[in-house]
Formats: structure tokens, C-alpha cells, sequence
């Protein structure tokens, strides 16, 4: 067992828009040990990150008349979209990702959704982290743990547990979790919200709104993609995760989190900071993991997708289909995987929303296939009632 | 659901406890609340007595040999006990009022010994009085032995008494002091320093026995000044009874009852007292010669008490909320409470000046103490795993959670941050 990293998120780092947490799954650290030398990374985006932000299906001739005033600078222009092959732009802030990609490590899969279509986060997000569209007692990346073939040695000793396990990692199969001192900690983000909830109170109002100031929560760095020391929260937590998954006795799955995607408002501007902390977060994990990185997939996905339109307020609503990033070492990548839907008014979801056209439950099930050799049975008890959505092919290099 | 169940839960109440059933008939359950003795004397606890032992143990043996002080532990004991039964209780509006007049007779933790018996005070001085008469809880607060520790009297002593004479020593007029200043008539009813100095002069000798054994309050006849004394124009005899006397009568005279009044008011209806509630609230005092169950049932009944709610929350009253609303087993509240409410501004036990802590949104409404509130409620939901912010809204606020809350809760991207919206929200710090 490798000593825990130390991490100290400091007060502003945790304060400026980073919620996250990693966890580590014990049980199949041991797996991993004795059966298999691949690692598998999943990061839940909470709070939906808008899709087509992200990764920018620009060659879609129906995507401005819906939201002009979203779109990055072209391809090709000063800092502008980077390239995915000519139909697809990469956001800019995610320049490690366009590394990635030009590498063959990253793989887009657009037009994805979870197992419903509710637009409530929590229970979206529950559904996610389920696998399935009700209530289970464990997530499905517990269930991975449960499948893969245990070896005699599985030490059960649970690692520090300080905040709840998402439930992703919940159920029988032991895990660990490793929570960076300063967990949980609001964003600026909301704080805003609650100051904006007080604004017509006579008490607090100008109360909190001078303690906005106080802690130098103005518009302006609310805004702001990044100053400085902000950034680097989620990237040590990757870094720290990158280590303990690299090392040879360390766990083989593991599950992080970060916020700060639900972009109502002015989400142009605002979606600058999280995926800069994405971005830098990745790269910070194939740089620990060393050698290891060529043995790892990492899955990124989110809730849901958001409004194709810009709502009044230059954000975006609660919406469907969106994108999920598959990259690693072991990823069949430089390419995106979507089956477009086209956005014209009669292809969108309901009329509002990026209709999916694949099942993230399926991307999961192509990496699980092809990485840990998983059958059809193993890959039912790791996602019930699911048969008619098969596991996508050709995700990871043969 | 009636708004009004809510409303007093929180108004006269701390707040509801999780599911807690509403009350049908808010009025009855508050004074079904006041029938008969307090419930938490049911339970024992560490009296004066016990608390004294253990002053006396300290002062022997001032090392300790590395253990924890036995104050210290009954201390913590009593604290914790309070804390859980602030809870728990489903007397919420007695409880308050315990808390509302052991504030008016504030003894703290900042005089250090008051650590061994400041919740004996609580046990033995407040509660049996609350629902009780006025002049009957100012005698035992004035005879127990904490406020003797706390304001200096049980080192007073009469400068003409045979002690005085022997050590030159002389008058510590404290406790005389706030008893007119803060406990009773308050400086509107226009006493001098001459009524100060007499009225310490009565309370000489009133002192307490600390070595042996039985301990607590003890008159000692050698340290009292020998002659009558004129407070405020009335003349009390020397003596134990002259001093009693006159806390008696100061604790009904009519500048108390509007001291009293403005205070319960202030207390539970708004920062600034409406006139016409103190003048209803002093009269009953008045009518009854100080019945305080009287006069707490009569602010129930004032129509101000039910008009929306517009006090802030003291620090103490909001973590007993949110906790409440949480509605946590008792194995999982938050370490380090105690901690938590120190650091919101308002340490337990241990307010800076007799005076207690202040009762208006200004002195708790500023902005890092609003903002360590949200600090604290965002790390605390984190722990509520899959808790539903708007069922605990629904259950905590009711009819009272506006619109743009519940808006705000169901756009918030995460559990923790819909949590945090709702135990941030205006109504929420009410009361």
C-alpha cells in the first residue's frame, strides 16, 4: 500500500470553484495486483457540462442560428477552437486534450446520454452512478470491483472514509476514498447565488454582499477563467491519484469528481475555468501514472446534456444528449466516435436539446469489454436490464 | 399545512426537529409546554455542591498529576447533556426561555470557575423558575453559588462588619451593580451611586462555603455591614433578610417589569419592541406580580408574534436548526460543535459581559459572520450524503420557503450546493 499523497487544498483554492474528491477502490487495487495490470479512471462531471461547448460540432450548419453567441473563435483563428478533423472543435482552454488527441489518447464520444431522461441533476447524476434507470444498492463501478476475479490476498482494510463514497463506488465491494483536506467547499459561484438570494433583504443583503467583496468575490473574478492559484486544485488531486494508481501493489479503479458545469449564466465565460481544470487535470494524472499510462483508460462523463438554444441570460438549461471524453494510454484515439444527429429544429430532442444517439452505459461496457475482458454475463451483472445496448467496439487500441 | 405551526416552531421554538409532527393547534402546543415542572430536572445531574468539590480539589492540588480538572469534566458532561437535549426536546419554547433567562442572568465561562458550576446555575437557579415567579428566580440566581463566583460578591464584605475592621478590607459592589443595572430596574429607574453602594452594602456577607462540606451558598454575619440601608428610598434592615428583601422588592418594581418586557419582547417578537407588546407584556407582569408563565404565555398571544418573522438567528439558535432539520442520529452530528458555534460568534457559556449576548440582527448579521455560517452549512450538508433539500425545506420551512429559494435550490448543481442554498437563505435565518 502506497503512504496517502498529502494533499492542502488551501482555503481560496477550495473557495474558487473547485469541489473534488477522489476515491480509491481497495478491493480492486488487490484485483488489480494479482489479475490485471490496467487502470480504469472514471471523472463525474457534476452539474452537466454543456457538450457541444466542449467539443464544438462546428461543421453542423444549424449550430449558430441556435447559439452564436456561445461559440469560441473559428478554427485556425487566435485562440480559437483547435481541430478534430474537420467537423469537431476542441474548446481552447483544453489544450492538453488537443495534445492528447493529436497523440491518439483522446476519443470524444458526442451525442451521449445517461440511462434516463430526467433533467434533475441529482436524480440524473444517481442514474448515472447506478447504471441503470432506478434505485440499486451500488454503483456500477462497485460492481466492476465485484466482477473481477478476486485474489486470495484481498486485504479488506478500508482506507480513511471522511465524506460519503459517491455512489458510483458504492456497495459490497470494499473501497477506499481519500478526501483532500478542504473537500466541499463552496465555489465563488455559489456564494454569487446565495448573495443574489439575499439581495432584496434589508438585514443581509448588504451584508453579504459586502462580504462578497470582503473575500473578493466580485463579478469580476467570478468571471475570470483563471488566476493563478485556483487552478491547481484539481490538478494535485489528480497528480496524487495518478501516483497511487501508478504504483505496482496500487488500486485499479478509481473514481473522481468536479463541479462546476452548471452554467445558467453567462456561460461563455464561465465555462473557461472548470475546463481548464479538466484539461490541466489530465494532464497531471498521465504525467504521474508514468509508465502505467499506457495501461489506463479514463471516462469523463457528465448527467446530461444542456439547451441547444442560449437561454436570456446567456447560459444554457438543463438539457439531454452531450459529450463524454474516453482517453488514456490504452485509448484508439485522434478521432471522434459519434453517430450525429444533426441539429436542424425536427433532429433535436423535444425541440430543445441535443438528441443522444448512444448510451453512455454502452461506451462504459466497450472499455470493460476490451480492457478487463469482461463477458456478456459479467457485463449484465455490472449493468442490469441493459442487453439491447451493446458494448461499443474499437474503443481502446487492439 | 397552516402557516403558523411552522412559524412558531421556529419563532418559539428551535426549529423543527426533521419530520417532528406540526403541532395542529400552535397556540395549545406552546402552552401545553409550560404545564408543570421542567422535565430535563427529571434527569440528574452535577449540582453546585459537586461543582464546588471540585474547585476546592483544584485549589489543593493545583498540578493535577496531567489529568484532565474535574471541572473541566463535569463540565463537559452538563454542556453536552444541555446541547443534546437542545436537540432533542419537544418543550423547544421552555428551553428557549431557559436559554432567554439564564442570558438575562448571564454567568460565564470568562471567570474561570464559573466552568465547575455554570450549568448547576442553569440546573438550579433558572429552570425551576421559568414557568415560576420573577423575584423567586432572582433570589436563587443572587444566592447560587456561580453568580456569587462570577460577580465578585462572595469577596464583599462590609467595611464596618468585624471582618472589615480586622483586614481593612471592603465592599465589592458588582453584583449590587448589574443586579440594578442588568437584572432588574435598570438605570431608567434613576438610582444613584449611593443606591449601588447601599445595595452592596446589604448583600454583604452573602457568600458561599467552598472547604467543607455542605457547600454552596453561606451568609457569613462576621463580613456583614452592621446597619440598614436606603435603596432607592426604601429602607431595608440589615442582615440576611434585609437583602433579601430588597432584591425582592427590586425584582417588582414596576422599571423591572418594563425591563422584563422589552427584553421578552425584544427576545421573541422583532429587534425593535413595538410599544403596544412591551405595554401588554409589562402589564401582565405587573397584574401578576411577575408570573413568568404568565407572561410567556401572553407573548404567544400577541398578534406582532405572528407577523413574519424578521429577527436573525443567534449563532447558537442556527446550528441548533440546521441541525435539527438535518434530524442526524445521534452517532453522526458534526465533531467539534462547540467549536463550530465559537467560531460563528458566540461561544456557549461564555459571553464577554454580564450583559449577555446581544439579541438584535445587527450585532449577528454582519458579513463574515453571515458568510462563516455558509462556510460551515456547505462543509456540514456535505455530509448528508443523499438528504433532498427540498424535502427538508418542505419540512423546516413549510409555507414559509419563498419562491425564489425553491427556485434556487432546483437549479443548484449538486445536493450539497441545494442544501447550502436552502440553510443559507433569508428565511432560514430567521426567527
Amino acid at each position: 500500500m502506497p503512504s496517502h499523497p498529502s494533499m492542502r487544498l488551501t482555503r481560496r483554492t477550495a473557495l474558487l470553484g473547485l469541489t473534488a474528491a477522489v476515491s480509491l477502490g481497495r478491493h480492486a487495487m488487490a484485483v488489480g495486483h494479482a489479475q490485471t495490470d490496467q487502470r480504469c479512471v472514471v471523472v463525474i462531471l457534476r452539474g452537466a457540462l454543456d457538450g457541444m461547448s466542449a467539443v464544438v460540432p462546428y461543421g453542423d450548419p444549424a449550430l449558430a442560428q441556435w447559439r452564436a453567441e456561445l461559440l469560441p473563435g473559428a478554427v485556425g483563428t487566435e485562440g480559437g477552437m483547435r481541430d478534430l478533423g474537420g467537423f469537431y472543435g476542441l474548446h481552447p482552454a483544453l489544450a492538453n486534450l488537443h495534445t492528447l488527441y493529436k497523440a491518439g489518447e483522446l476519443l470524444p464520444v458526442h451525442a451521449v446520454a445517461g440511462p434516463t431522461r430526467v433533467r434533475s441533476h441529482f436524480e440524473a447524476q444517481d442514474y448515472l452512478e447506478f447504471g441503470i434507470d432506478h434505485q440499486m444498492t451500488s454503483g456500477w463501478l462497485n460492481r466492476v470491483a465485484s466482477v473481477l476475479p478476486q485474489p486470495q490476498s484481498a486485504s479488506q482494510t478500508a482506507l480513511s472514509v471522511g465524506v460519503t463514497v459517491p455512489i458510483l463506488l458504492r456497495g459490497p465491494a470494499l473501497v477506499g476514498s481519500f478526501v483532500p483536506k478542504g473537500y466541499g467547499e463552496a465555489s465563488p459561484d455559489l456564494y454569487a447565488r446565495i448573495a443574489a438570494l439575499h439581495a432584496h433583504d434589508n438585514i443581509t443583503g448588504p451584508a453579504l454582499a459586502m462580504a462578497m467583496q470582503e473575500r473578493h468575490f466580485t463579478d469580476a473574478t467570478l468571471m475570470q477563467a483563471d488566476k493563478g492559484r485556483n487552478q491547481g486544485a484539481f490538478q494535485m488531486l489528480c497528480a496524487d491519484a495518478g501516483r497511487l494508481l501508478a504504483a505496482e501493489d496500487g488500486p485499479r479503479l478509481a473514481a473522481l469528481e468536479i463541479g462546476g458545469w452548471d452554467t445558467h449564466t453567462a456561460q461563455k465565460n464561465r465555462l473557461n475555468q472548470p475546463l481548464k481544470q479538466l484539461d490541466d487535470g489530465m494532464a497531471a494524472l498521465k504525467a504521474a501514472m508514468g509508465a502505467a499510462w499506457s495501461k489506463t483508460s479514463v471516462l469523463a462523463m457528465t448527467e446530461f446534456g444542456r439547451t441547444v438554444r442560449v437561454n436570456g441570460t446567456g447560459g444554457t438549461d438543463h438539457g439531454t444528449g452531450t459529450v463524454a471524453f474516453v482517453l488514456g494510454g490504452a485509448v484508439r484515439g485522434g478521432r471522434v466516435q459519434a453517430n450525429w444527429p444533426g441539429l436542424s429544429q425536427a433532429n433535436l430532442f423535444e425541440y430543445r436539446d441535443l438528441q443522444p444517439t448512444a448510451d453512455l452505459r454502452g461506451v462504459a461496457k466497450g472499455l470493460l469489454a476490451q480492457q478487463f475482458g469482461l463477458d456478456a454475463a459479467a457485463l449484465a451483472q455490472v449493468f442490469p436490464e441493459s442487453h439491447q445496448i451493446a458494448a461499443m467496439p474499437g474503443l481502446l487500441r487492439a | 399545512m397552516d402557516i403558523q405551526a411552522n412559524h412558531a416552531l421556529i419563532r418559539f421554538g428551535l426549529g423543527r426537529k426533521g419530520t417532528e409532527p406540526l403541532p395542529s393547534d400552535p397556540q395549545s402546543w406552546l402552552a401545553a409546554q409550560l404545564d408543570g415542572p421542567d422535565h430535563a430536572l427529571d434527569t440528574p445531574g452535577a449540582s453546585a455542591q459537586d461543582g464546588l468539590a471540585a474547585l476546592q480539589e483544584m485549589r489543593q492540588d493545583k498540578t493535577l498529576r496531567g489529568r484532565e480538572s474535574p471541572a473541566a469534566v463535569i463540565f463537559k458532561a452538563e454542556r453536552d447533556a444541555l446541547f443534546s437535549r437542545l436537540l432533542t426536546s419537544d418543550a423547544p419554547f421552555r428551553e428557549r426561555l431557559v436559554l432567554f433567562w439564564y442570558n438575562h442572568f448571564t454567568v460565564s465561562l470568562k471567570r474561570g470557575e464559573c466552568t465547575a458550576v455554570v450549568n448547576a446555575f442553569i440546573r438550579e437557579a433558572i429552570r425551576p423558575h421559568v414557568t415560576g415567579r420573577f423575584s423567586d428566580m432572582a433570589m436563587a440566581v443572587m444566592r447560587h453559588p456561580a453568580m456569587l463566583l462570577y460577580l465578585d460578591n462572595a469577596q464583599s464584605i462590609g467595611p464596618n462588619s468585624p471582618v472589615g475592621l480586622r483586614l481593612h478590607k471592603g465592599l465589592n459592589e458588582n453584583l449590587a451593580r448589574e443586579c440594578l443595572e442588568l437584572h432588574t430596574v435598570t438605570p431608567s429607574a434613576g438610582y444613584t451611586q449611593s443606591d449601588v453602594t447601599n445595595f452592596a452594602k446589604l448583600l454583604t456577607g452573602w457568600s458561599l462555603e467552598l472547604k467543607t462540606p455542605p457547600r454552596g451558598f453561606r451568609f457569613r454575619p462576621m463580613a456583614h455591614e452592621p446597619d440598614g440601608q436606603v435603596v432607592l428610598g426604601q429602607h431595608f434592615p440589615p442582615g440576611e433578610p434585609g437583602g433579601a428583601s430588597a432584591i425582592g422588592w427590586l425584582a417588582q418594581h414596576p422599571a423591572t417589569y418594563r425591563n422584563l418586557a422589552v427584553k421578552l419582547v425584544r427576545h421573541f417578537v422583532a429587534d425593535d419592541p413595538p410599544t403596544a407588546a412591551v405595554q401588554r407584556i409589562a402589564a401582565v407582569l405587573t397584574r401578576t406580580h411577575g408570573d413568568l408563565k404568565a407572561a410567556s404565555l401572553e407573548l404567544t398571544r400577541l398578534p406582532e408574534a405572528w407577523q413574519p418573522l424578521s429577527k436573525i438567528r443567534s449563532p447558537v439558535d442556527y446550528v441548533l436548526a440546521v441541525l435539527r432539520a438535518a434530524d442526524l442520529p445521534p452517532d453522526k452530528q458534526p465533531p467539534d460543535v462547540f467549536g463550530l458555534i465559537a467560531n460563528l460568534g458566540q461561544p456557549l457559556f461564555a459571553a464577554p459581559l454580564p450583559n449577555g449576548w446581544p439579541d438584535t440582527a445587527s450585532e449577528w448579521a454582519g458579513s463574515e459572520a453571515l458568510l462563516r455560517r455558509v462556510d460551515w452549512v456547505h462543509g456540514f450538508v456535505g455530509r448528508l450524503g443523499g438528504a433532498d433539500a427540498m424535502q427538508i425545506a418542505d419540512a423546516t420551512l413549510g409555507p414559509l420557503l419563498s419562491d425564489s429559494t425553491k427556485r434556487e435550490i432546483g437549479r443548484a448543481g449538486s445536493r450539497q450546493d441545494a442544501l447550502t442554498l436552502l440553510f443559507a437563505s433569508p428565511e432560514f435565518l430567521r426567527r
